[in-house]
């Protein structure tokens, strides 16, 4: 289908970017790769009066190296993501997880930054932010502010970023082991999880990230607490859709989503732990 | 050597790798008006009204109808079908699915178009829904009130009750063959001018002739006054078969404004107005010895016809006329009833009722072999018509022309390995793996150009030796340039590259039955094969003139494409030389013409042996291998023949594992992207492993039948068994399509369950 019609601008800047949310409030909406919002647009099921190009804004690419946490600017690309040699050494789930993210025109095109701000309970980056007990910079009229993984996602494509907010970047901790296990079950190659499941290693026990198992990304904090208390990964794993709520679709209802959550866990724990 | 048999490679594919194709949509019209419609987005229900204010007063609208303003018939269903069952072109006080047109916008561009459509208000009154056809066919909601019932088409008679007496094993099982959108590249497209006089309308279709008469028919118009083009077309599957109700309103159009118009519909667009296909819940009950000899066989179907009686309708007609398949049963029924239901109208899709035949035959198969404790191989082995009774008639009265069945079976469990597949399965069964082995077979015959009729050749050589086929044929990925290409040159003795194809131009090629049902090279390729012949027997009369010679002393040589007398071949002429002498001669071109008919149809067959691995846990299966056997008679082409099995095994395959177009009770469309429904990508795919076998026909001079539907039909139910198959040892005896994997989780826990 063809949009409603809207404006557009492409500022020249994150403070230009800024300006304009500030001034046009919610009737603006940012847009970066596109991958989620133009299809929303084309089906005018979103009809934003003004778009906000950001997608060429250089000061949003990069990836740095700050110790123990990586910092991900919000415009790279999974792609870039999947290839980035820092990333794939340090936090090798990250690469792991962006590679796998819908097909190769969808990779090219998508971004961290967007994956992550859209708050879509089906994709696999926030459940990757949450394993990781990651957190996202914001940057607004007031400045930047660091926001929690687990305090970002607060309902249905619904996140704690302000309307006048941008998403500067994703803060990912170095885990304390590299190994990881990340799970989903798709009905094709290019689809978003049914069920997936991202277990990281910590200093004790794993992080545990759930795609796809209530209205927003999920931590599986019963597993995390069983597993911190010394339950070996298959029992802790019988406890991953404790405390979940997921929808029933075309691809599965709520009881299967919740087999699914306990089996890929378990093989996401037995990876991690392999 | 014979160019004929060869790996030619498609002689269209360097335009569609570099420039791409001109469709429909690519073709430059001066001062296009855009088309838009206002679809309904209620099932069932009474148009109360149509608030078209606001959209006539939007920017850029020119002009907004409804049905009052068309002044057009409504469409006759075909011939066999409930005639009270008639189709306005946009709704007329009821609407019976979601999508179905019901106001017409034209603007300036499409944008205009689009937000005009947002801005009519149509108000309804709900009438109940009826989406199940079993419900359908009770009655109590009537799509047509007058009609007194929701049956357009009715094949089912009074039901044997002694069919099975005697039967050792008898088994029965309720097949669902789920309804599937066929998703063509190119949605829907059309553009129409009026130019001196006559109505030029451009179509994405399997056939422009047939939209030229419907153009006539619906508007009225004498056949010299319309002139149909189909550029490139991107794909058909047979939901192009004829022209919908919105190409004939493009064309309406165009002749009540006086200004070109042109609509292309979206993706979204297409899911809610491109015909569905399949739809058809049967049940199938078979008998025989518990040694695995099949002795009766019922089949009864209910095919799910959509909001109007469309061509999928009639469809059961060529279900039933395949209901044995390839086995020599002596004991068959075929019942089936057609019904409306408030969704989207069914039409031909890749197979066109044969595939649901082999789907119930091969499933019903498996399911007898599984209760007589034996193996679906040796059990299709032991039933298969043999080789010595070609032709052979059916239970069914369908003839079949000529057959090897037992050799493409062989080939395929060769090729697989299917003693070491099924050692392999025991050892997984064995050990209690997570990941199970399914081992799928399909023995199929299906049944090409099933639709009488003839088809338009001509062959004409021009003065500078260039020769024009003209063809009633209608590719759309087919490659008919190709192979037409070369069943000429054959006879010829011309290059390749001297020969030009020409299709899809009313005003050119005089008439044309198009291209479904797998019936283009056989009818096509004959009717062009017998113009080159006719022409080569013209040439060697006119260059027995040039030469002073009997006509009987000439020959051609056609590896260098040149006439001359028997024993002088210094002396020669060329196809050049020739046309142009027939010019100077006989004042007309060096050419010929016909139309070829067959005395029948011809049955392709063969064997597809599908490799599945399902995960227990989670219920996933992935295909990882196909190994197809056709017997499409001679091949002209083994490329071209290839790569139809190849798009038609990736077809089969995702109906049995993915493709399903779903409604709600209401009748809401679910899957009206390709995000929802999953139409199947190469990621879901392994390399395929193909072969053919030759059985050549009597019944066209190139030996030659369909290929175009065979991986279609015959994948599906590989791939359906070979599910059931992993399964079987859990107790699992059927896993309706598409094999999801909840659907394969529950079958496996109630399996459980019940042991």
């Amino acid at each position: 289908m063809i949009p409603a019609p809207f404006e557009y601008a492409r500022p020249s800047s994150l403070e230009e970017a800024i300006g304009l949310l500030a001034e046009r409030g919610e009737e603006a909406k940012l847009l970066a790769g596109g991958h989620s919002l133009l299809p929303l647009m084309k089906l005018r099921l979103a009809t934003p009066a003004l778009l906000v190009d950001i997608g060429r804004l250089e000061e949003l690419c990069y990836v740095r190296d700050e110790g123990d946490v990586v910092a991900v600017g919000a415009l790279t690309t999974h792609d870039t993501a999947s290839r980035h040699e820092l990333l794939r050494q340090k936090i090798p789930v990250f690469s792991a997880v962006a590679g796998q993210i819908g097909d190769p025109q969808v990779r090219h095109r998508g971004t961290v930054g967007g994956s992550v701000a859209h708050g879509d309970a089906a994709s696999d980056l926030p459940a990757v932010l949450l394993a990781l007990g990651g957190s996202v910079v914001a940057v607004g009229p007031d400045g930047r502010r660091e926001i929690p993984a687990d305090q970002f996602h607060l309902g249905f494509l619904e996140t704690a970023l302000a309307e006048d907010e941008v998403l500067l970047e994703l803060r990912l901790p170095v885990p304390a082991h590299p190994a990881y296990g990340f799970e989903k079950l798709t009905k094709r190659a290019q689809d978003w999880a049914i069920v997936g499941a991202v277990a990281v290693r910590r200093e004790e026990g794993a992080g545990l990230g759930l795609i796809n198992m209530a209205s927003v990304p999920l931590r599986a904090a019963a597993v995390e607490e069983a597993l911190a208390a010394g339950a070996p990964p298959a029992e802790a794993a019988e406890r991953a859709d404790e405390g979940t709520e997921p929808a029933g679709d075309l691809n599965a209802s709520p009881e299967f989503r919740r087999h699914l959550a306990r089996v890929l866990t378990r093989r996401a724990l037995e990876k991690a732990f392999a | 050597m014979s160019i004929l048999g060869n790996r030619v490679l498609r002689r269209e594919d360097p335009k569609f790798l570099t420039v791409g194709g001109t469709y429909v949509g690519d073709i430059p019209i001066e001062g296009a008006l855009h088309a838009s419609f206002v679809r309904s987005s209620l099932a069932h229900g009474r148009i109360e009204s149509v608030d078209l204010e606001e959209a006539v007063a939007a920017p850029g609208v020119v002009a907004v109808y409804t049905a009052a303003d068309l002044g057009l018939a409504p469409l006759a269903p075909m011939g066999l079908l409930n005639q009270e069952m008639k189709r306005p072109l946009l709704a007329e006080g009821v609407v019976r699915y979601v999508g179905e047109p019901i106001a017409l916008i034209l603007a300036e561009s499409p944008a205009a178009a689009v937000d005009a459509a947002e801005a009519v208000i149509v108000d309804y009154e709900p009438l109940e829904a009826v989406v199940d056809p079993s419900q359908a066919l009770e009655g109590g909601v009537l799509l047509f009130p007058e009609a007194g019932t929701n049956v357009v088409f009715d094949l089912s008679s009074e039901e044997d009750p002694e069919l099975f007496s005697g039967c050792e094993v008898v088994v029965s099982q309720r097949i669902v063959n789920q309804r599937l959108a066929p998703c063509p590249l190119e949605v829907r497209s059309a553009a129409a001018e009026m130019v001196e006089g006559r109505l030029r309308f451009y179509a994405s279709t399997q056939g422009a002739h047939g939209v030229k008469d419907e153009l006539c028919s619906a508007l009225g118009l004498p056949p010299e006054q319309v002139h149909v083009i189909s550029p490139d077309v991107g794909g058909g599957f047979g939901a192009k078969g004829g022209p919908y109700v919105e190409e004939l309103l493009i064309g309406w159009c165009a002749r009540e404004t006086g200004r070109p118009v042109r609509w292309t519909e979206s993706r979204s667009e297409s899911m809610l107005g491109l015909g569905h296909g399949r739809a058809q819940i049967q049940q199938v009950t078979i008998g025989g010895t518990r040694s695995g000899r099949i002795e009766a066989y019922r089949l009864s179907i209910l095919q799910d016809s959509g909001g109007y009686a469309d061509v999928g309708a009639v469809l059961p007609f060529l279900t039933r006329q395949m209901t044995p398949g390839v086995y020599d049963i002596e004991r068959v029924e075929f019942h089936s009833r057609s019904v409306l239901t408030n969704t989207m109208p069914t039409v031909a899709y890749r197979g066109a009722g044969r595939p649901e035949a082999t789907a119930a035959i091969e499933r019903a198969v498996d399911c007898f072999a599984a209760a007589a404790g034996l193996d679906p191989a040796e059990v299709r082995r032991a039933n298969f018509i043999p080789k010595a009774s070609f032709p052979h008639t059916t239970a069914m009265g369908t003839e079949y022309d000529s057959g090897d069945y037992e050799k493409a079976f062989d080939l395929a469990l060769e090729m697989a390995g299917y003693d070491e597949l099924r050692a392999e399965q025991e050892r997984r069964r064995q050990r209690g793996d997570r990941c199970q082995l399914g081992i799928g077979l399909s023995s199929y015959v299906e049944i090409t150009a099933p639709v009488s009729g003839g088809e338009f050749g001509a062959v004409e050589v021009r003065p500078d030796g260039k020769v024009i086929v003209r063809t009633g044929t209608s590719p759309h990925g087919q490659g008919h340039a190709t192979a037409w290409s070369m069943i000429v040159a054959e006879q010829m003795g011309v290059p390749l590259e001297q020969i030009e194809v020409i299709h899809g131009d009313t005003d050119i090629v005089p008439r044309g039955g198009g291209t479904g049902g797998s019936r283009s090279l056989q009818l096509g390729g004959s009717a062009v094969h017998k113009a080159a012949v006719d022409v080569v027997e013209r040439a060697r009369r006119l260059a027995a003139d040039e030469l002073e010679a009997n006509p009987d002393d000439i020959v051609l040589d056609r590896s260098l494409g040149l006439f001359h007398v028997a024993g002088t071949p210094a002396i020669t002429k060329s196809w050049a030389e020739l046309g142009a002498a027939s010019l100077e001669r006989e004042g007309e071109p060096l050419a010929a013409e016909t139309d070829f008919e067959h005395p029948g149809s011809t049955f392709p067959f063969g064997t597809h042996v599908a490799v599945v691995e399902i995960d227990t846990e989670t219920g996933q299966t992935r295909l990882v291998r196909h190994i197809a056997v056709d017997d499409a008679g001679r091949i002209m082409n083994p490329l071209l023949a290839e790569g139809q099995v190849h798009g038609g095994v990736a077809q089969g395959a995702a109906q049995a594992l993915l493709e399903e177009f779903v409604y709600d009770t209401e009748g809401n469309p679910l899957t009206t992207n390709l995000a929802d429904y999953s139409f199947i990508s190469a990621a879901e795919l392994p390399s395929f492993e193909t072969a053919f076998t030759e059985t050549p026909t009597s019944r066209n001079p190139l030996g030659s039948k369909g290929i175009g539907e065979s991986g279609t039909i015959g994948s599906t139910p590989a791939v359906h068994n070979a599910v059931v198959d992993a399964l079987a040892h859990l107790g699992v005896r059927h896993v309706d399509m598409p094999a999801t994997p909840e659907r394969v989780w529950r079958a496996i826990r109630e399996a459980k369950g019940a042991a």
